[in-house]
């Protein structure tokens, strides 16, 4: 763009390389660490659809675990008792439902700004937890059981691990690519825009009311897919993939990885997930293990505390540390935000 | 004075906020190829006229009509789509932006399309001229590529007119834009007033008096929410009320 210092070839390589990683690891690693991937793969899913939200539009959702939960629970109640759902419904079923509710849920939260926003979109959030959570619908607090796992046709069966593997990196590719095309679109710049200064939108002739719609709406829809592929992986859901929790440990895998960069939803999911991991390891803490919160939230602290600009703004951090050299903010926003 | 050339009117348009009267009766018409100033001590109302005729803020009573249609309904997005573009008292550029996508974003609004996602926005070459435009207009072709938020204050200013073009507008409604600047940047600021004033009806809210007096060609004296004087800058400086109400004060 128009000679702007940025380098978007070496972000471009880093999220190639990550994928061709992800699809290469199944060659490699164990069962269980495949599993851990699988998983952290679709919170990384979970963390752009929210990252579309508050970094790129500055809408801080805070019930985004509503819509994951609604696509969870969509894939569990609507598949037959005995026999394989088919992908070709049950899919768009899940995700349409969590874009419908969000339809909903935003229409109504995006009339207020700022601390309002984020406590209606928590309340929104809490009272889908309380419906599954409290009625004869959802199995109440033991969660419900998805016995088998649904199908397309004859050529995927995600109960297979290596396929399922497949298809939640192919939808993360999807997600992330979508996204990222989206982005630097028109619609993408709107919505960077109603970020930078929503007032001077309006003023220039922009109905930004539609545009963060739309946005949280998409938002919801690809929490819904995160939600569905989390529930067909563990054949299992229970009313935490709705609760607020959720919500606040997806919101703190984008501030980890960093605002407003697509490739910091993916690094903060990944990041998250590896620091758990670390801090639940008997191996390394023995019996303290069992208080892996508190080093997991001690961790965090430190990496807001010491990185304002996230995991992303480490390369950018030791350049300057290293050769004193500092960059115009401007390249760091206008990029699209990959 | 033809009424076609009337671009933007404001009729009997008032304002309350709760038992305060903020504008009483307000009424103006702004012409192309003139500038209307309007002038008048804190508190009397300029930025409640500004905010009700760009449609930021409703009017308790009166009307707004834009280019012969009534527009009082219209939302704000909607009116400046229709040509009326406004700039802010304060700064409101987008700051990690480049200039050249500050502006290029304003004139996206003329050609929004926002469901043509796999279209990269630097590829619309409709908002990209629009904007190239803009920037040479106000002056800023030197400074395209860099980011709005190190600009001086005064390039800040002219970007924010910069900003107003882009969207192409009949109608300007620029709210102090002098504010904070030089002697050098005034003299820039309304060389360029002078060269938009042929194509656009221009509302100046100012508190510069030498300039005002020196551009405007028609002026508005507002005090307490309520319109003392209008017509000619000559006619309107001898005026006594106007002298003893503010002109005096200076």
């Amino acid at each position: 763009m128009m000679g702007v210092h940025r380098r978007p070839d070496v972000r471009l390589a880093f999220v190639i390389a990550v994928f061709v990683l992800l699809a290469l690891l199944p060659f490699t690693a164990g069962g269980y660490a495949l599993d851990l991937i699988t998983k952290t793969m679709i919170y990384a899913i979970f963390a752009l659809s929210l990252e579309l939200l508050v970094g790129s539009t500055g809408l801080v959702c805070f019930g985004q675990a509503a819509f994951f939960g609604i696509g969870a629970y969509g894939a569990v109640l609507w598949s037959p008792q005995a026999d394989a759902a088919s992908l070709l419904w049950l899919l768009p079923a899940c995700v349409g439902a969590a874009a419908l509710y969000a339809l909903a849920v935003g229409a109504l939260s995006l009339r207020t700004r700022g601390v309002y926003f984020i406590m209606v979109t928590l309340a929104f959030a809490q009272m889908a937890f309380y419906v599954v959570h409290d009625t004869p619908l959802g199995g109440g607090t033991d969660g419900i059981y998805l016995n088998v796992k649904p199908v397309l046709g004859s050529v995927l069966d995600l109960g297979h691990s290596g396929v399922f593997y497949s298809v939640t990196l192919a939808s993360l590719a999807a997600v992330f690519g979508g996204l990222a095309l989206l982005l630097r679109s028109r619609f993408g710049r709107a919505l960077a825009g109603i970020k930078a200064n929503e007032q001077r939108m309006r003023a220039t002739g922009f109905s930004t009311y539609g545009y963060k719609l739309a946005a949280f709406v998409l938002a919801g829809a690809i929490a819904g897919l995160a939600g569905f592929l989390f529930a067909v992986k563990d054949g299992y859901v229970n009313p935490e993939l709705l609760g607020w929790h959720l919500s606040a440990s997806v919101l703190i895998m984008i501030i980890l990885g960093g605002l407003g960069h697509l490739r910091g939803a993916l690094i903060g999911a990944f990041a998250f997930a590896l620091l758990q991991e670390f801090f639940k390891s008997e191996a390394i803490f023995g019996a303290f293990a069992k208080h892996w919160s508190l080093g997991l939230g001690l961790s965090i602290i430190a990496c807001v505390a010491l990185l304002p600009r996230g995991l992303v703004g480490v390369p950018a951090l030791l350049r300057e540390r290293l050769f004193g050299t500092r960059r115009a903010t401007v390249d760091e926003v206008i990029d699209g935000g990959v | 004075m033809a009424a076609s050339d009337i671009l933007l009117r404001g009729h009997e348009i008032s304002r309350r906020w709760g038992g305060l009267v903020a504008l009483d009766g307000v009424s103006l018409a702004l012409r192309r190829g003139r500038v209307h100033a309007v002038i008048g001590t804190n508190g009397a109302g300029k930025s409640t006229l500004i905010n009700i005729l760009s449609g930021e803020v409703a009017p308790s009573g009166g009307r707004v009509e834009l280019l012969g249609q009534d527009v009082t309904a219209w939302p704000q997005p909607r009116r400046a789509r229709a040509g009326l573009g406004r700039s802010y008292q304060r700064n409101t550029i987008y700051p990690d932006f480049t200039v050249f996508e500050n502006c290029r974003l304003a004139a996206q609004a003329r050609t929004q399309r926002p469901w043509a996602w796999w279209q990269s926005a630097q590829a619309c070459e409709a908002s990209s001229s629009a904007a190239h435009d803009a920037a040479r207009r106000a002056g800023l072709d030197d400074a395209l590529d860099r980011s709005a938020g190190l600009l001086s204050h005064g390039q800040k200013r002219q970007l924010e007119i910069a900003m107003c073009l882009a969207t192409q507008p009949e109608v300007l409604l620029l709210d102090e834009p002098l504010a904070g600047m030089g002697a050098e940047e005034t003299e820039r600021m309304l060389a360029l007033l002078a060269t938009l004033k042929a194509g656009h009806a221009i509302l100046l809210v100012e508190h510069d008096m030498d300039a005002v007096f020196r551009i405007a060609d028609e002026l508005t004296v507002m005090v307490n929410g309520v319109v003392i004087a209008s017509g000619e800058p000559a006619a309107v400086r001898s005026n006594a009320e106007v002298q003893a109400a503010y002109l005096g004060e200076q």
